[in-house]
C-alpha cells in the first residue's frame, strides 16, 4: 500500500488543473435537463472538452480518450469538481454505455459509437424502465422483432435521463414471446427517429429532467444490438455494475459540496444550533470515506480484479450521503431554507443548496432502488437466500 | 497510488485468522466464562509463538519491524474472535513505546511479556492482572511500574471477556522513562480498536446471516424476509465505509499530523458505529435468542461498547476531525494532502 501519488500522476493533476483554469466557463451554464438551451451548452462545453482531449480520459486514444488508468481518472475528477465545471450531460454514454460497449462491443461498433460519444456528437439517454417494469426490470414488454438486417422495436420507455433532448437511447429490448431474463436485448435507437414520440415528465424541480418514450414499429438495423441476441440482461447488468460501482457519482462531487458545507457552517454557525456541527463534520467524514473506498476499488481493479455486489454498497453509501449532507445544509440555512436562492449568486458560483437538495432524494431511486441494491448485498455479498 | 494489501500482509492475516479461528471460539469463550477468566495462557502462548507479539518491535529489539497497517491487520482478526488477551494494547502500544524509551529493556527479551498501558484518557487499564508492568503516563512522561508495585483494584466490566482495573501506584517503586510519545501512542490505540471494530462488526453480521439462514418462519428461512436482509445489508455497508478508512489511516500514521490524526479519528468513529450497528441488527435477527446468553452476539455488543469509548469517546475524536477540517483546506484533490504536501 502507497498513498501517495507518483510524479507522473502529479503532473497528470497539474495538467488538468491548468488546462481546466483556461477553459472552464467564468459563469455556470443554465442546467442541462431545463431546457433545449441549457442542453446545448453542454453540448458545446463536451466538443471543448474533446478539443483537449478530455472527452473520456480512461478511452484509448483512437476513440477520443487518452489511455489513463484509473487513479489518473479519479485525479481528473477531482480537478474538474474542484473546477466547478459543467455536469455532463453525456454521462449516460460516457459512465455507462461507453464501458459496456468498450467490452462487449465489435471493433466496428466502438468505432462507430465511442469517438462522437466522447465528442459530445451524440448524446445518450438510457431506455430501461417501462411502466410496469421498474426494481422489476426483467418483466420490460417492448419488443425487438427481427426482420432480415433489422429489428422492429414498439413498446413504452419511461424515466428515461436526458430523454427529452438526446439524440439516442440505449435500450433493453425483449424477443416477441420471450419470458423474464431470457430473449432480451440491448439496442440502440436514434430519438429523432420516424415511430419514436418523447414525452418530457417534469421532475419535482420542474425540469424536464426525464422523458417517456414511445415506440412504434420503429426500424433499426441490427448493427445496433450490443453483444449476442437475447444476452441483453447480462450486459445490462454489466452496465449497472459500472453505474453503480465507480463512474456514475465521483467522490469529488461530494468532497466539494462537504468543504462548501463547512464553509457555510463557518459563515453562519453564530446563529445556527450547535449539534449540526457533528453534522457538518459526518458530512466530511462520509465524503472522504467515499473517495477512500473509490480509490481502494480502482487499485483493486488496475491489479485485475473486478466489480462485484459490492458495487451496490457504493450506491447506497453515496446516495444516503448525499441527502445528509443537503438536509444539514438546509438545517443551518434554517427558516431561510425554502426560500429560492437569488438567481445573481447562483451565477456567481454560489451553491444552490434547495436544488441540489432535492435532486438528492432522487439517489435512493434511480440506478436501481436502494432496497434492490440491499436484496443484491444480502443475496449475492452475504448469500442469504432469496 | 496503490490502495492494495501486499501478499505477505494478506497472509499473515490469514494466519492470524486461522490460528484465533481454532482457538477463540464459541467453545473457548463459553469455558473461559465458565472458570471466571479472561485470560488463556495457551492461547497466549500460540501467539506469541507465531510471533503475533513481535510485530511491531524494530528488529534491532529483535522484533519482526512490521508497521501500524501490518498489525491493523491483525487487530481486525483479534476483533473477529472477541480476543480476550491484550494483544493490541501490548504488544501494539506498550512493547513499541518501551523499547523507543528503553530499548534495552530487559522485558522486551520475553516474547510472552505483557504490559499494560496506562493513558491519562482511559480511566480503567485492561488486562492489568496479567501484566508484568504497567506503563502509566504522567504529564507527558511514561513511567514504568512493576505489577507488584501497583495496586489493582478489580472494576467490574458488562464484557465477560474483559478485565479492567483502577490502579493506584508511587512513583518511588516505579521507573521514569522520560518524556514519551503518547500522541503516538493513542492513535496506534485507536487505530487498532477501529480494527478490532471492523473485525467485530463482521463476526456479528456473520453470526446473523447464519442464523437467519437456518431459522424458519411463515415456512422459509427469515433472512429470505426483506426486512431481515435489509438490516443486514445496511450493517455491510457501514463496515465497507470503515474499512478503507482504517486501512488508511493505518498507512499515514506515521506523519503525526492535522491530517494523519483526523483520520486515525475518523475510522475509530465509523468502524466501532459499524461494530454497535452489527451487533444490534444482530441481536435483533436472532430474535429472542439474540437477548440470551446462549447466543455469542452479546460478546460482540459489549466489547463494542468498551472499545468505543476508550481511548477516546466519539466526540474526543470527531474534535479531531473538525479541527483538520476547519483549520486546513478540504476539497477533492485533499483527500491524502499531506502526502501531497510532502511530494
Amino acid at each position: 500500500m502507497d498513498l501517495t501519488y507518483t510524479p507522473e500522476q502529479q503532473a497528470f493533476r497539474a495538467e488538468v488543473r491548468a488546462w481546466l483554469e483556461a477553459h472552464v466557463p467564468a459563469q455556470p451554464l443554465e442546467h442541462f435537463d431545463a431546457n433545449r438551451a441549457g442542453f446545448e451548452a453542454h453540448r458545446q462545453w463536451e466538443a471543448t472538452l474533446k478539443s483537449g482531449d478530455w472527452g473520456m480520459v480512461t478511452w484509448p486514444r483512437e476513440y477520443g480518450g487518452r489511455g489513463v488508468d484509473l487513479i489518473q481518472w479519479l485525479i481528473f475528477e477531482e480537478e474538474y469538481y474542484r473546477a466547478g465545471a459543467p455536469g455532463r450531460v453525456n454521462q449516460n454514454g460516457i459512465f455507462l454505455l461507453g464501458p459496456t460497449l468498450m467490452e462487449f462491443g465489435t471493433p466496428e461498433q466502438k468505432q462507430r459509437f465511442l469517438p462522437p460519444m466522447a465528442a459530445g456528437e451524440e448524446i445518450w439517454a438510457q431506455a430501461w424502465s417501462e411502466p410496469q417494469a421498474g426494481s422489476d426490470l426483467a418483466g420490460i414488454r417492448a419488443t425487438a422483432q427481427r426482420d432480415g438486417d433489422d429489428y422492429v422495436l414498439n413498446g413504452h420507455k419511461i424515466w428515461s435521463s436526458r430523454g427529452a433532448f438526446a439524440d439516442w437511447a440505449f435500450g433493453l429490448f425483449r424477443e416477441p414471446g420471450s419470458e423474464r431474463h431470457k430473449g432480451t436485448s440491448l439496442i440502440f435507437f436514434r430519438l429523432d427517429q420516424p415511430g419514436v414520440t418523447r414525452n418530457p415528465i417534469r421532475k419535482i424541480n420542474g425540469h424536464p429532467g426525464f422523458a417517456e418514450i414511445v415506440l412504434e414499429d420503429v426500424r433499426v438495423p441490427a448493427f445496433n444490438r450490443l453483444g449476442e441476441e437475447g444476452q441483453g440482461w447480462h450486459i445490462c447488468m454489466a452496465t449497472a455494475g459500472f453505474e453503480r460501482g465507480l463512474m456514475l457519482r465521483s467522490p469529488a462531487r461530494y468532497q466539494v459540496a462537504a468543504a462548501r458545507l463547512a464553509d457555510l457552517w463557518q459563515a453562519r454557525k453564530a446563529g445556527a444550533d450547535p449539534v449540526l456541527e457533528a453534522d457538518v463534520v459526518r458530512a466530511f467524514m462520509n465524503a472522504e470515506a467515499y473517495a477512500l473506498s473509490i480509490y481502494q476499488t480502482a487499485s483493486r481493479l488496475i491489479a485485475g480484479a473486478r466489480i462485484g455486489p459490492e458495487a451496490s454498497t457504493n450506491k447506497i453509501f453515496w446516495s444516503e450521503l448525499d441527502i445528509h449532507l443537503h438536509r444539514t445544509a438546509l438545517a443551518i440555512l434554517g427558516a431561510e431554507a425554502e426560500l429560492l436562492p437569488d438567481p445573481a449568486r447562483i451565477a456567481a458560483g454560489d451553491p444552490d443548496w434547495l436544488d441540489d437538495y432535492i435532486f438528492s432524494l432522487a439517489g435512493p431511486v434511480y440506478a436501481g432502488s436502494n432496497e434492490i441494491q440491499r436484496n443484491i448485498i444480502a443475496e449475492r455479498m452475504l448469500g442469504l437466500p432469496r | 497510488m496503490d490502495f492494495t494489501l501486499s501478499d505477505e500482509q494478506i497472509m499473515f492475516a490469514e494466519t492470524a485468522r486461522t490460528l484465533l479461528g481454532d482457538t477463540c471460539n464459541s467453545e473457548h469463550w463459553r469455558k473461559l466464562m465458565e472458570q471466571d477468566s479472561a485470560f488463556d495462557p495457551a492461547r497466549w502462548a500460540a501467539l506469541v509463538e507465531n510471533g503475533f507479539t513481535l510485530l511491531m518491535l524494530p528488529e534491532s529489539a529483535g522484533g519482526l519491524g512490521l508497521a501500524e497497517l501490518d498489525m491493523a491487520l491483525i487487530a481486525q482478526e483479534a476483533g473477529y474472535v472477541a480476543l480476550p488477551e491484550p494483544l493490541a494494547e501490548s504488544a501494539g502500544v506498550a512493547m513499541p513505546m518501551l523499547a523507543a524509551l528503553a530499548p534495552e529493556h530487559p522485558l522486551l527479551a520475553d516474547p510472552a511479556a505483557i504490559v499494560a498501558p496506562a493513558p491519562a484518557i482511559n480511566p480503567v487499564v485492561a488486562a492489568a492482572d496479567q501484566a508484568r508492568a504497567i506503563l502509566i503516563e504522567r504529564d507527558g512522561h511514561a513511567w514504568l511500574a512493576p505489577r507488584e508495585a501497583v495496586t489493582l483494584v478489580a472494576a467490574p466490566t458488562i464484557d465477560p471477556l474483559r478485565r479492567v482495573f483502577r490502579i493506584e501506584w508511587n512513583p518511588a517503586t516505579a521507573e521514569d522513562l522520560g518524556p514519551a510519545d503518547w500522541g503516538l501512542a493513542y492513535d496506534r490505540a485507536a487505530l487498532f480498536a477501529a480494527a478490532q471494530g471492523l473485525g467485530m462488526a463482521q463476526r456479528s453480521v456473520d453470526l446473523a446471516v447464519a442464523y437467519a439462514k437456518d431459522r424458519t418462519q411463515f415456512g422459509k428461512p427469515i433472512g429470505s424476509y426483506q426486512a431481515v436482509k435489509h438490516h443486514l445489508a445496511s450493517a455491510q455497508v457501514a463496515i465497507e465505509f470503515a474499512r478503507p478508512v482504517v486501512l488508511a489511516a493505518a498507512a499515514g500514521i506515521g506523519a503525526q499530523d492535522v491530517y494523519s490524526r483526523a483520520r486515525v479519528s475518523h475510522a475509530k468513529i465509523v468502524a466501532l458505529e459499524a461494530a454497535d450497528l452489527a451487533a444490534r441488527s444482530a441481536i435483533q435477527v436472532h430474535g429472542g435468542m439474540g437477548y440470551s446468553w446462549e447466543v455469542d452476539v452479546h460478546l460482540f455488543l459489549k466489547r463494542t461498547l468498551a472499545l468505543t469509548h476508550a481511548w477516546g469517546t466519539p466526540a474526543h475524536h470527531r474534535g479531531r476531525v473538525a479541527e483538520r477540517l476547519f483549520t486546513r483546506t478540504a476539497g477533492p484533490d485533499q483527500t491524502f494532502a499531506r502526502e501531497a504536501r510532502h511530494a
